[in-house]
């Protein structure tokens, strides 16, 4: 088990009552304890939640999260698809905006899909749709002609879809281009020539482990040298 | 495990690459990836890493009965493991297609091509002869595994020492390790392999395959040639129809990469070797980089520094004058020289026995001295004017005494003298 800690409340705000504190990922409650169960560096963010920031590229699926898919099989009313974890998710065909049991979506195996998990959990088989609660697509979906699919650490991809992501803000300072980001480590990139598709894959493999520095250095020279 | 399938997107995207030229991690076309040779601490251990594939060979030996139709020739045993830790295509115990064909080409790579003399592995002949194994072990995989593994294979068998043996009449002698230096395989030449992947019905063709381009080729050719342009086995496989000029233009790029890749491993044998003769440190632990974080890091301590100065000239000024310097070196044979006459024992005898031995040693002085131009040619000299702990500091084989030298050994002695009486008191 890792590390035990507590909170020590510092005496000038011994005044106000204890709150309730939020375990985010890679901490664990154990009675009054709070257990980490993760490596990496604590976080916080006012008022009240705590979490582990870790490096993990397997993926856990876990509901409500959004991710790409590759479609394995397609068996009676079901598609297999495989979203990198331990099991492969179910993606029923009436998930799609506009299907209907006459009007079969167009999908083929072997196709990328971006969708949502609606039941993720470790005693049940995951199950994907690509339609939101109100029934329209939003995004979701069969996707991906023309683009280049491949992996990198869920941490990366964290920090990409983050609000105020900088690693996003440096990209798009260097040419246009398209990009899905799924929450199991799977990006999908596509830009005009096949040069700059490969550029902005393997930037983003590379740019993993790199301080803010040293990144916007490397975008500088690669957009130097790519014009 | 099941392996991830390829989509569509990514077979599209790389066939439509590959027509333009341009791969994945940006290498040309006849590149290979880089390749890292390295050596274990035993003899016949070798990592290769191609890239990112990452292979280990293992040789070892063993005294067997040789076959009935050659009873004079040793054996040599391939084994190639595909380890789950490689891919989670891989599962333990389960005899897939791959393997056997990896299993199958490593071994006409290697022993079809006669590169390793099995006559010398031969001790006693139709009775006892050596056995040479290579394990191979496939660590982690991306791509081109008969490359890694036939420079892994060859490397650890360059790299490998067999048990010395000697013979006398009907006995048979093997010498350990520690008895005898251990010898190295007799080996002609070294097979590499080069595989070369085709595309679009054999239009495109990539040399060093990783693995995603190896999912979308068509067929892959494999050639194992040596540095002196002799082909050792070809093979192609996935039903590819390959043109006349399309082979002979592969065997000529072949024949470059095999000499490149042939230097690369004499260079790290070379290494190894100067690394063993000289005692540096070798070995698979040494090859690692030094990626020390904490290691002698300590926190910042603070220390008091307020009264630093005075406390510094204090002691300074209590100390005592530093001993004079001695002498240069005494000459009293030669090959030997004295410098200066030694300090007094200080191990707690009491002051009487001190005063009278200062006495002793005085008379004993003046005497030697005398003693010194009598002995002349003596051959054996006893110093005795020494407060070393021995009883007897004895020179062998003294020709003649100077008598330079004799002056300055009284002047030292003088020297010494007042030293002690100083320390007397």
């Amino acid at each position: 088990m890792g590390d035990v800690f507590s909170f020590q409340m510092p005496e000038s705000i011994t005044d106000s009552k204890p709150e309730k504190v939020v375990c985010g990922p890679g901490l664990r409650r154990n009675g009054d304890e709070v257990l980490v169960c993760k490596s990496g560096i604590l976080r916080h963010k006012q008022p009240n939640l705590y979490w582990i920031d870790s490096q993990q590229r397997r993926y856990v699926p876990g509901k409500g999260e959004s991710v790409i898919g590759i479609i394995t099989a397609k068996s009676g009313d079901i598609f297999k698809v495989d979203v990198g974890g331990s099991e492969q998710a179910s993606l029923s065909y009436l998930a799609f905006e506009g299907a209907t049991k006459r009007n079969r979506p167009n999908v083929q195996v072997g196709d990328l899909v971006y969708s949502q998990f609606i039941i993720a959990n470790k005693d049940m088989e995951p199950e994907l749709v690509c339609i939101d609660s109100c029934g329209r697509a939003n995004g979701m979906g069969v996707f991906g002609a023309g683009g280049l699919l491949f992996k990198v650490s869920l941490g990366l991809v964290r920090r990409l879809l983050a609000p105020q992501s900088e690693i996003a803000k440096d990209l798009e300072k260097m040419f246009p281009f398209e990009i899905v980001v799924g929450m199991n480590g799977r990006v999908w990139v596509k830009s005009k020539t096949i040069q700059q598709t490969l550029i902005v894959a393997n930037l983003l493999e590379s740019c993993e482990n790199m301080t803010a520095q040293q990144r916007q250095t490397l975008f500088r020279r690669v957009a130097d040298g790519s014009i | 495990m099941r392996d991830t399938p390829l989509s569509n997107c990514e077979r599209d995207f790389l066939l439509k690459a590959i027509q333009e030229k341009k791969r994945l991690d940006g290498r040309q076309t006849y590149d290979y990836r880089s390749i890292k040779i390295s050596f274990g601490t035993d003899y016949g251990c070798c990592f290769v890493d191609l890239g990112k594939t990452r292979i280990m060979a293992q040789v070892s030996c063993e005294l067997i009965t040789p076959k009935e139709n050659r009873p004079n020739e040793g054996l040599i045993f391939f084994n190639i493991e595909l380890s789950p830790m490689a891919s989670p295509a891989f599962e333990m115990g389960r005899q897939s297609e791959l393997l056997v064909k990896l299993n199958r080409q490593l071994e006409r790579c290697l022993r079809n091509s006669k590169c390793i003399d099995t006559e010398s592995l031969c001790v006693v002949s139709g009775e006892k002869v050596w056995q040479i194994r290579v394990d191979v072990h496939l660590l982690n995989h991306d791509g081109n595994l008969m490359d890694a593994a036939s420079i892994a294979a060859i490397a650890a068998l360059c790299h490998f020492r067999r048990p010395d043996v000697g013979i006398q009449g009907e006995e048979v002698t093997v010498y350990s390790t520690e008895e005898r230096d251990p010898i190295p395989l007799s080996i002609y030449h070294m097979p590499i392999c080069v595989s070369f992947s085709f595309f679009q019905q054999g239009t495109y063709l990539l040399v060093d395959p990783c693995e995603r381009e190896e999912r979308v080729m068509d067929g892959l050719l494999m050639i194992a040639m040596n540095k002196h342009r002799e082909i050792c086995s070809i093979q192609s496989s996935g039903g590819i129809m390959l043109l006349k000029d399309q082979v002979l233009r592969c065997s000529k790029i072949a024949s470059v990469k095999v000499s490149e890749i042939t230097e690369l491993i004499n260079k790290a044998l070379e290494n190894d070797k100067k690394a063993r003769k000289t005692g540096g440190k070798f070995g698979f632990a040494e090859s690692l980089p030094q990626e020390r974080i904490t290691a002698l890091k300590t926190d910042v301590s603070h220390v008091e520094m307020s009264d630093v100065k005075e406390k510094a000239n204090e002691i300074v000024q209590r100390a005592e004058v530093p001993p004079q310097t001695v002498p240069s070196p005494v000459l009293t044979a030669p090959g030997t020289g004295q410098v200066g006459e030694g300090l007094e024992n200080s191990w707690g005898l009491k002051e009487e026995e001190e005063e009278e031995e200062e006495d002793e040693t005085v008379e004993l002085k003046m005497e030697l001295e005398e003693g010194h131009e009598e002995k002349g040619r003596g051959d054996v000299v006893v110093i005795s004017d020494s407060d070393s702990e021995e009883e007897d500091v004895v020179i062998l084989n003294q020709v003649t005494t100077k008598e330079k030298a004799s002056s300055s050994n009284q002047q030292g002695a003088v020297a010494s003298k007042q030293q002690q009486k100083k320390k007397g008191q």
